[in-house]
């Protein structure tokens, strides 16, 4: 009778709460590489300029000044413009993009042009910073091949003072902006248009419903997140553009080109400005992909395909 | 979808019937043709959007006569674009195979053994999308630029913290495709038969999941090289001899050359992305966005 539990004692109490313990110790270990090298060239450098931008740059003193510095207007400016061009790249981009999902899944397009559509949004959605910015001067800048046929052809004189318009600028950035913004909308877009039920249809079409009221009342209402979501990612993708800004119009004041110029040439004179810069952008994009992950998660409990 | 099928289906009642398909025959083929012209314009619009860069780009490039010259010019004659080609490839396939050596026993581990670490992994290789390129780099020049781990001083150090940047873009759709992979395989199983079989962990690894994950992989690794051959944030700002910084200098200095040279790269990025979709026929599309905007 004393020997029984004292054998369960040995056989427990030593190994019962070691065993789990060191079994998830060592478990651990096996994902430690990835956290180790995430932690090197991620988090620690990100942690860095978190804490650099709570520091002053002259007497190395704790201070929030660095944030009041941001109240400025050359940075006011920058981070109204890029809010200004991703809002609008945004929704311009996600309206035709769900269009555009919608004709070739919908539409009554023959089946090869879906294909066609998705190959080429993967292709487009990827063909962005230097090469898209050379691909638009190309086009539509001063000696840009579209620029000189419309004058050619139809005597429009683009770069006329009267039509005020240049590539150069906030416009051009949002034109170009959206070569990249619409085929992302497109690819997120068709496999959730996909995943709405034949059944819903046929189930609103029985009980009357002309397809106005099916779309009105089921079809966008269970599309709602994911377009909404897809937005605001698309909306992410165009203010952390920093390649086709730089290269097409540098000195259109976005965050991104005023960063560069920050990380180049320390034009605040202050990298403690600098920094505080760089966390605003990133808290800027966490808001933004916070919302839509939960949007997709929302989505993501009707639209299983 | 929307075809006519439908309607063939549902015959309730009479007076349904009568009503339900009274309204349809009046309206629905005009509904089904007007829908289909605006479809038609819809798609017209996004082709003439898509193409026209492309075209007037393309025509640029031919301007330089004898016709191809700029093609000849970039090709045979300038050695910075075979060179800074090899060099991004190169990174390239550097970034590929770390990543893959990451991620891979990583998505496999968190799947087998510590599901407790999903939420944490699933967070670190989201932060990608949320940290900029631009702001990726600006910090990595500031965290390795002095003591104790000084990297930006030299070439071999900035090679490394280029490629262990792209590693680090690569994490949102590297992990995606690996844990998508391994979801489609039964892991447990296969590590328990390999298990009894005396098979140890790298074993395990390499002749039993990593075969398994191999469309996962070569789809990841054709979108990463697709992305760090056209990356130029991160490549200029650690004055890497990439392609990238190359071509913006060349767009620089150059008329037609660079026009050219675009066109090459497009080439490339479509190659590259039809390859991904023929590896990936009939699954989801691979959504990125941590690339060089």
């Amino acid at each position: 009778m004393t020997v029984a539990p004292a054998a369960e004692v040995t056989e427990i109490a030593p190994g019962a709460p070691s065993r789990p313990g060191r079994r998830l110790n060592l478990a651990w270990l096996g994902v430690m590489p990835f956290f180790i090298f995430s932690a090197a060239f991620l988090i620690i450098p990100v942690g860095v300029l978190l804490a650099g931008s709570f520091f002053s740059a002259t007497n190395g003193a704790l201070t929030l000044d660095n944030y009041v510095e941001l109240n400025q207007p050359q940075i006011i400016q920058a981070y109204g413009t890029s809010i200004e061009i991703s809002l609008v790249t945004a929704v311009v981009g996600g309206i035709f993009g769900l269009l555009l999902a919608y004709a070739v899944i919908l539409g009554g397009l023959p089946r090869f042009l879906r294909a066609f559509l998705m190959t080429f949004s993967g292709v487009a959605s990827n063909f962005a910073g230097v090469p898209l910015a050379l691909a638009f001067i190309y086009t539509l800048g001063f000696q840009g091949i579209f620029t000189k046929f419309l004058e050619g052809t139809f005597g429009f004189q683009l770069y006329d003072p009267s039509t005020g318009f240049s590539l150069y600028t906030k416009l051009g950035l949002e034109i170009v902006y959206l070569y990249f913004q619409f085929p992302l909308m497109v690819l997120i877009m068709a496999p959730a248009i996909d995943g709405l039920r034949k059944e819903w249809r046929e189930a609103s079409e029985n009980m009357g419903a002309t397809s106005a009221t099916y779309w009105r009342s089921v079809a966008l209402p269970i599309l709602a997140p994911t377009i909404l979501g897809t937005i605001i990612l698309l909306f992410g993708n165009a203010f952390g553009a920093q390649a086709t800004a730089y290269n097409l119009a540098p000195l259109v004041p976005v965050v991104t080109n005023v960063i560069s110029a920050q990380i180049s040439g320390d034009v605040f004179h202050n990298p403690g400005l600098g920094y505080a810069l760089a966390v605003g952008m990133i808290v800027i994009m966490a808001v933004a992909i916070f919302v839509y992950t939960r949007l997709q998660k929302i989505s993501e409990r009707w639209l299983r395909s | 979808m929307t075809g006519p099928g439908n309607f063939g289906m549902r015959t309730p009642g009479a007076l349904e019937a009568v009503e339900g398909s009274a309204r349809p025959t009046l309206t629905q083929p005009r509904g089904i043709s007007g829908s289909r012209v605006v479809s038609w314009l819809i798609f017209a619009a996004g082709i003439f959007y898509f193409f026209l860069p492309l075209v007037a780009t393309l025509l640029f490039s031919l301007r330089l006569q004898p016709l191809g010259k700029a093609y000849d010019n970039v090709l045979n004659h300038d050695p910075r674009f075979v060179s800074s080609l090899i060099y991004s490839g190169l990174v390239g396939l550097g970034t590929i195979a770390i990543s893959i050596l990451l991620i891979v026993p990583t998505a496999y581990w968190v799947r087998l053994r510590v599901p407790r670490a999903r939420p944490y992994v699933e967070f670190i290789t989201l932060l990608p999308f949320v940290i900029p390129p631009v702001i990726l780099v600006f910090s990595l020049l500031r965290a390795f630029s002095g003591p104790p781990f000084q990297l930006s001083g030299s070439h071999e150090g900035l090679n490394v913290l280029v490629v262990c940047a792209y590693v680090i873009l690569s994490y949102p759709y590297m992990y995606r495709a690996v844990d998508a992979g391994l979801r489609a395989i039964d892991v447990r199983t296969l590590t328990e038969a390999a298990q009894s079989m005396g098979a140890g962990w790298t074993r395990i690894l390499w002749s039993v999941i990593l075969p398994n994950l191999r469309v996962a992989l070569i789809s990841g690794a054709f979108l990463t090289l697709a992305i760090v051959i056209g990356e130029y944030t991160i490549a200029s700002f650690l004055v890497r001899p990439a392609f990238g910084p190359y071509l913006a200098l060349l767009g620089r200095d150059k008329a037609f050359e660079p026009a050219a040279v675009t066109i090459i790269s497009f080439g490339v990025t479509w190659l590259a992305m039809g390859l991904i979709a023929f590896l990936g026929r009939g699954s989801r599309q691979g959504v990125q966005l941590t690339g060089g905007r």
